[in-house]
């Protein structure tokens, strides 16, 4: 069984006012079709533990390590993790322009893959889970998130979800902005996926929102770079009637 | 009235001339319609490199075009002329010959001044038809050119025009598109490495009539198209598009002159350029004029260029004058950067390899205006010169 291993965790950032401690010692492990909620209030460092999973350049790895069944992430490019099996879904996707959706679906799975995958079956792989989440045939042919709304940017990304098949997958607050026919709608692609590949989930949210329709095994508490709380869904139900007003208090947060 | 003095500590008389005009008793060229143009060679003078004009040219590299006689004959091309456009060689008395435009630098009236006979490509037919016309055999012999292209009232065609191989030419290139007609006109400059080549192409764009102009220029080792169009009908809609790509030791120049004449005319200027290998240059100017008469004019110009690698300059020079409060809309945009790492990101964070997600910017960056061109051969030819220019750096 795949395991994600995040230990001892700290992570910085260059800002103008100099170099911010935002990860301090994060541990956490996540097996193959486990689901767990990150939550958190703002600033708690929830995203930069996304990203530094993703590798992206801006978020400068102290100490401590992530490990990929045994494998040190850490140590690896950026479609190198991608490679072994993890998966960012980004809460702002940027823009390619000039590139179809159609060919950047295509040319990941190829990455991944190894091979082009056969042309027929693909497309109708592809259209079918276009239409799972209500995306219109037309998606394919518009250049990748270029005039898409915040919805469709967010299907769009549980769409590759779907076709790339990770082992692993970091939403970052993919609920944010959706509204409750969407959230639903991604909500089942997100439950389809796992269903069918037994994706272990890592799900960042700021609210419960996501988790009536997603339900998590465990739910972490993040404040101030560290996980304050870990419990199961009840803790989500607590956190939705009292907030995170009583983790602030002995923080400098608030 | 007192002098100018120039006391602020650095500042001395812009090269362009102006702050001085009271004493030396002359005012420069104030707007882009001022400028002085005439047929003959001799009006204009030797070309010092330092000039308004010149300056970001590598004039050392176009001396012959400048100063010496041309041979004007005509040359090999390679056509295939549909019914509905016909395609040929005329003499200088030739009606259709300066109706579009006259040249306002010295190498653009060294090639009038020298050009024996003109290719005259002309549209009649009301059903869309297309003309390729490919140049390949000029050779190094410094010539002069002369292309008229008419689109005749309410016709609607398609040129392309293709050259390649070794060049030393100055040409000019009129087109006037007639009332009501449409023309799709598209010069692609993929000359061979020593090629020089430089072209002024004056446009008229006639009541009700469309006009889509692209340039196209990825090989050469001087290549300097100025297009100057002129929306002088009513109703007038101009499309200006460009495309270009420099390599190590290249320069490859345009100035765009867009001249909103007439009311109720459109028009959209956009360039976008790539630049990679140590020495690529690249100069975009963007002369935007909407005239005294123009109201209800709607015009947006801009210019993009992506810089792959070190070493490389790009000029963006965008101009925008308004000479009537009475427009619907008017707007320039300039950037030159190198790659947004958030795009690189997000490709290989899809497993996409660094050099792949690259290339796949790039192309994309590009193909907006590959797929303005409106000829599906062309399209996908020009996809796969992207590729191989992209081949040098990527790999």
């Amino acid at each position: 069984m795949s395991v994600l291993s995040v230990k001892d965790l700290h992570v910085s950032v260059e800002t103008e006012q100099g170099t911010k401690q935002i990860l301090k010692g994060v541990d956490l492990e996540i097996k193959q079709g486990e689901t767990h909620a990150i939550m958190g209030p703002n600033g708690s460092g929830k995203s930069t533990l996304a990203y530094t999973i993703a590798g992206h350049p801006k978020y400068h790895v102290e100490s401590g390590s992530i490990t990929l069944d045994g494998a040190e992430v850490l140590d690896m490019s950026i479609d190198e993790r991608a490679r072994a099996g993890l998966f960012l879904a980004m809460q702002y996707p940027v823009e390619i322009p000039g590139v179809k959706v159609a060919d950047f679906l295509r040319t990941a799975k190829t990455a991944l893959a190894g091979e082009a995958p056969a042309l027929r079956p693909w497309i109708k792989e592809v259209n079918g889970a276009m239409k799972a989440l209500r995306m219109d045939k037309t998606f394919s042919d518009r250049n990748v998130n270029e005039g898409f709304s915040g919805g469709e940017k967010k299907r769009n990304e549980i769409l590759q979800l779907e076709l790339l098949k990770p082992r692993f997958a970091i939403l970052d607050e993919t609920d944010s902005g959706l509204d409750v026919d969407a959230l639903k709608i991604v909500s089942e692609g997100v439950n389809r996926a796992q269903e069918s590949t037994g994706l272990g989930l890592l799900l960042i949210t700021h609210y419960t929102r996501i988790l009536r329709y997603i339900t998590p095994d465990f739910v972490h508490v993040f404040v101030d770079g560290r996980v304050a709380e870990e419990g199961g869904p009840e803790l989500a139900d607590r956190l939705e009637n009292e907030g995170y007003d009583r983790f602030l208090t002995d923080t400098s947060v608030a | 009235m007192t002098v100018v003095t120039p006391e602020q500590h650095g500042l001395k008389a812009h090269s362009d001339g102006g702050w001085d005009a009271s004493e030396k008793g002359f005012v420069p060229v104030q707007t882009r319609s001022a400028r002085p143009r005439s047929f003959e060679h001799t009006d204009f003078a030797p070309v010092n490199g330092l000039e308004a004009e010149w300056k970001l040219t590598p004039v050392k590299l176009i001396k012959p075009l400048l100063d010496d006689a041309l041979d004007g004959a005509p040359y090999a091309i390679d056509t295939d002329a549909p019914e509905g456009i016909s395609v040929e060689w005329v003499a200088r008395d030739d009606a259709r010959i300066a109706s579009a435009g006259a040249p306002e630098e010295r190498a653009s009236a060294n090639a009038w001044t020298n050009f024996e006979q003109a290719l005259a490509i002309t549209i009649t037919g009301e059903e869309h038809s297309t003309v390729r016309i490919s140049r390949s055999e000029l050779g190094n012999t410094a010539r002069a050119g002369h292309i008229v292209i008419t689109a005749r009232a309410h016709s609607n065609g398609t040129v392309l025009v293709e050259s390649s191989g070794s060049a030393l030419l100055s040409e000019n290139v009129e087109v006037v598109v007639e009332e009501g007609a449409t023309l799709n006109f598209v010069s692609v400059q993929d000359w061979a490495d020593d090629a020089i080549h430089l072209a002024s192409h004056f446009v008229q764009v006639g009541r009700s009539a469309t006009l889509k102009h692209t340039i196209v220029s990825l090989g050469g080792k001087v290549v300097r198209v100025n297009p100057s169009v002129h929306l002088s009908g009513e109703g007038a809609d101009g499309e200006l598009y460009g495309l270009y790509f420099a390599d190590a030791g290249q320069h490859l120049e345009q100035r765009v002159y867009l001249h909103h004449e007439a009311a109720q005319t459109r028009g959209r200027v956009n360039y976008k350029g790539a630049l990679q290998g140590a020495g690529a240059r690249t100069v975009w100017v963007g002369d935007v004029l909407i005239g005294p008469h123009a109201a209800g004019t709607d015009s947006y110009e801009q210019n993009r260029n992506l810089v792959l690698t070190e070493g490389t300059r790009a000029d963006s020079i965008p101009n925008l004058e308004i000479e009537t409060g009475d427009i619907q809309g008017a707007g320039h945009a300039s950037a030159t950067g190198r790659f947004d790492d958030e795009q690189l990101f997000y490709l290989q964070a899809r497993g996409i390899s660094e050099a792949e997600a690259r290339r796949l910017v790039v192309i994309g960056f590009l193909s907006e205006i590959v797929q303005k061109v409106g000829d599906e051969q062309l399209e996908a030819r020009l996809h796969t010169a992207i590729e191989a220019e992209l081949e040098g750096t990527i790999s």
